[in-house]
């Protein structure tokens, strides 16, 4: 048995994660009189939030005639119709309000000529229910996920949110079904702490480091989503996972779909610009699932740029160099840094790169955790926002600027709803210890494991697995095989190997626990795609090229405890919060 | 004469030495250094040669090689490798900047990896940014503004917004602030360009009402004056920013605005 010393900590709140969506909740936890903690494992600026770039959708209508329906209708289409409709309803109508109050909170957004917040064209983002483009996308310049963050933050600090921060989660304190409070470690210097909470909020954003080539940062391991695991609680259509169409070819970096949205456009190999042929109205500016499998069947088809004729060419150099100066400032040094490529002359080389997790931790639109047991309710004590919760407002596949939207709605949504459900500084029940050694016992396995196998290695193997056995176009076999090999690789973990036995900052330990988080979620993420013999979204199976809604517009859920793994489906919200628009019924889906 | 000497248990010693397992022809040295607090022992300058054959161009692909392949024990911040979040600013080859986009090749001889200059150190190249935190919160990062209306936004001109390119970018990594020899020996007191760069970005804010006050608050002997144009600032900023252009501005105008 680990003996450990350990730290209590009493809050009505504690906050998981201190990105977009994290710190959101944690300022309105702090307006409404609620003793907060919010718990990182990154000084909060450091979060993937800042590497957003292109903008925040809401239907502000400052560029023209904008309706927060035709908003919803966008999205309920873009999520090819596996999003919850009430929830989606809620973000949208609730999108152009907190738009407005991250203006207030100092979000320096980008302006038009009449002084109002510019908004630029987005994938998908339609006027009038798909008849024409519309600008419906907030932003600052292309740092729109950087300005906000920081513009949360700051807030957060105005209301003295009481932060940990570099502090790890190990697991979360569950009792009877009922999430009291969660376990983490100080790497500043290696205490172990206690933290008891009427409600926990999980904001750990997505996981997209399962895979070898993503936009995501080296933190984005869905450590949240790994806990509700552990918790025996389940999650969400994990196998849609979204490819980015333009992530920079070797690198992984982001290069904005704002880039499309002020004029770049696609380029193969004969210099066509092959999106006219795949979405003839869209174009380039499709959603990006459609985009990326355009990419992809150009590549497939030996029309790809390149010695191995394996990328594609996104050509902005046409722009008037002022656009690209005032928007395009932080994809021009992107390019010039990761290609070596001078956008006012050529084209940047990208290729289809992860970029987002539409699944994760299921809640209803309050934010609140939900399992199924019979039938759906809802976890006491737990709530989720951002990507690594699965409201489900994306569905199958997110549409560009609908994420941080999604954070800011829904971190304000959260804050709310605890503020009903906890009256400040209610007494904190007795927790026997036994959760509390469960989650120590694991972290000294792995903190004195001495196996044959490096978490580097490792998590290498489960990386390229993913890359290529649960990519854009997957199949039967392809993802039999990812299955399997997911499985051998998380049998590794038992001949695992750490290094640094040190409490203090022992990166190594981090990894691994990391690691850890990952596998689990490697293998939620490929045993739903194989179960899903449909094509939905960014979930493309080639031998079930079509969309069956008769048996799958269903929501996966997923449960696993490393060495078992159940699926099973709960039905997707079909009808809206309020009479103020109708439920949009399935349609084929076209750009 | 006085003589001023590191005290004994902070002279980095010599560390271990890595030597290369590939067969590579095309080795870099390099020296990283290293503490671990939970040791009694000094801190000390490892040795790795890396193989440069099957590494990727910028510092922090070396440390992910190092930590990977060799030495899983060696501590880095590091997140978002495309120089947007800040995390790995470290000093190398002498400069500060960021790992994920600092070239290696621009460095030229054995590669010299350390931590921020002039900062505690937590462990390894990870700094204690702690005191540059609370500096930052001190000048109050968050628009003052009462308008209370709550469905339109507050009206700023294209003109006005573009004030702040320059200075909203800062993505607060301190190289800036730690190649200031001023912050080095004052940092408790003066604010330093990273902390003055955001105060500046707030006070030129059309929308903020709060400028006056601001400008009262920062015009501080120790927390404005000890800036002295040394400009190591600015050409350490890693996003091409010009702290030290702000901290001008600043002072221009409280010469000027009567506060």
């Amino acid at each position: 048995m680990s003996s450990y010393k350990i730290i209590n900590h009493e809050y009505d709140v504690v906050v998981l994660g201190a990105g977009g969506s994290g710190l959101r909740a944690a300022v309105g936890l702090c307006e409404a009189g609620l003793k907060t903690a919010c718990i990182s494992k990154v000084f909060p600026t450091r979060s993937h939030t800042s590497a957003a770039q292109g903008g925040i959708s809401a239907a502000l209508g400052n560029m023209g005639e904008d309706d927060w329906r035709w908003h919803m209708y966008d999205t309920v289409k873009g999520a090819d119709w596996l999003g919850d409709q009430d929830s989606i309803e809620y973000l949208c109508k609730e999108a152009p309000k907190a738009v407005i109050e991250l203006e207030k909170y100092g979000v320096p957004f980008s302006r038009t000529e009449e002084g109002k917040i510019y908004q630029r064209p987005f994938g998908g983002m339609t006027k009038n229910y798909g008849n024409g483009i519309v600008q419906r996308t907030c932003a600052a310049a292309d740092r729109t996920g950087h300005a906000i963050l920081h513009t949360l933050y700051g807030q957060a600090l105005k209301h003295n949110t009481e932060f940990f921060i570099e502090y790890f989660a190990l697991d979360l304190l569950m009792k009877d079904g009922e999430c009291k409070g969660l376990i983490a470690w100080n790497l500043n210097d290696g205490t172990i702490h206690r933290f008891r909470a009427h409600t926990v909020i999980i904001a750990t954003g997505g996981y997209g480091k399962v895979y070898y080539s993503a936009t995501s940062a080296h933190t984005c391991t869905g450590d949240g989503n790994a806990m509700v695991l552990r918790a025996g609680l389940p999650l969400q259509d994990m196998e849609f996972v979204q490819f980015h169409p333009t992530g920079i070819y070797g690198h992984g970096t982001l290069i904005s779909e704002g880039v499309r949205g002020e004029g770049g456009y696609l380029v193969n190999s004969k210099g066509e610009r092959f999106m006219e042929r795949y979405a003839p109205n869209a174009k380039d500016l499709a959603s990006r699932d459609v985009v990326s499998r355009s990419m992809s069947i150009e590549i497939n088809e030996g029309r790809g740029v390149g010695k191995d004729k394996d990328h594609v060419h996104l050509h902005l150099s046409h722009l008037d160099k002022s656009v690209i100066e005032n928007r395009l400032p932080g994809i021009t040094d992107a390019a010039r840094l990761f290609a070596n490529v001078d956008v006012t002359k050529d084209p940047i080389p990208v290729v289809p790169t992860v970029h987002y997790n539409m699944g994760g931790i299921p809640t209803n639109y309050k934010a609140e955790v939900l399992t199924v047991n019979g039938s759906e309710k809802t976890v006491p004590g737990l709530m989720a926002i951002g990507e690594a919760a699965c409201v489900s407002v994306h569905g199958a596949n997110r549409l560009g600027s609908n994420s941080l939207i999604d954070l800011v709605v829904f971190g304000r949504a959260a804050a709310k709803r605890a503020a009903e459900l906890v009256k400040p500084g209610t007494p904190h029940e007795e927790i026997g210890e036994s959760e509390t050694q469960k989650c120590l016992d694991r972290f000294d396995k792995l903190r004195n494991a001495k196996g044959d196998n490096s978490t580097a290695d490792l998590r290498l193997a489960m990386q390229k697995t993913m890359q290529s056995k649960c990519a854009v176009f997957r199949t039967e076999k392809n993802l039999k095989e990812g299955v399997d090999e997911i499985k051998k690789t998380y049998d590794g973990m038992n001949s695992i190997s750490v290094k640094d036995r040190s409490l203090v900052f022992n990166t190594d330990l981090v990894e691994t626990l990391e690691f850890d988080n990952l596998i689990r979620q490697a293998v939620t993420t490929v045993e739903s795609a194989y179960h899903r013999k449909e094509s939905r979204g960014a979930h493309a199976r080639e031998d079930y090229p079509k969309r069956d809604d008769e048996k799958f517009m269903q929501h996966t859920l997923a449960w696993c405890d490393g060495k078992n793994t159940k699926i099973s489906y709960r039905e997707v919200h079909k009808s809206t919060l309020t009479n103020e628009v109708q439920y949009f019924p399935p349609q084929e889906r076209v750009y | 004469m006085v003589q001023i000497n590191l005290p004994k248990n902070s002279e980095v010693t010599k560390g271990k030495y890595y030597q290369d397992k590939t067969g590579s022809k095309n080795i870099r040295k390099v020296n990283v250094y290293r503490w671990d607090p939970s040791t009694e022992e000094n801190p000390r300058l490892d040795t790795y040669e890396v193989d440069m054959d099957n590494c990727p161009s910028k510092v922090l692909d070396i440390l992910n090689k190092i930590k990977n392949e060799i030495d899983p024990t060696l501590a880095y911040r590091r997140s978002c490798a495309h120089g947007v979040c800040g995390s790995c600013a470290m000093n190398m080859g002498g400069k500060n900047g960021l790992a994920c986009t600092t070239p290696h090749a621009e460095i030229h001889g054995d590669i010299d990896i350390y931590p921020l200059p002039h900062l505690k150190v937590k462990r390894d190249l990870i700094g204690d940014l702690d005191g540059l935190y609370k500096q930052y919160q001190s000048i109050e990062p968050w628009l003052k503004n009462n308008s209370t209306k709550e469905t339109t936004e507050i009206v700023q001109s294209k003109e006005e917004r573009a004030k702040l390119d320059g200075a909203y970018e800062c993505i607060m990594c301190a190289c800036c602030s730690t190649s200031c020899p001023s912050y080095w020996w004052n940092g408790d007191k003066y604010l330093g360009p990273a902390v003055l760069l955001q105060a500046y970005r707030w006070i030129i804010d059309s929308r903020d009402e709060e400028r006056k006050a601001r400008l009262k608050k920062v015009a501080d002997e120790l927390k404005l004056y000890r800036c002295h144009t040394i400009l190591n600032c600015t050409s350490a900023c890693p996003k091409g920013l010009n702290p030290a252009k702000a901290i001008a501005e600043i002072k221009k105008m409280i010469a000027t605005a009567n506060v």
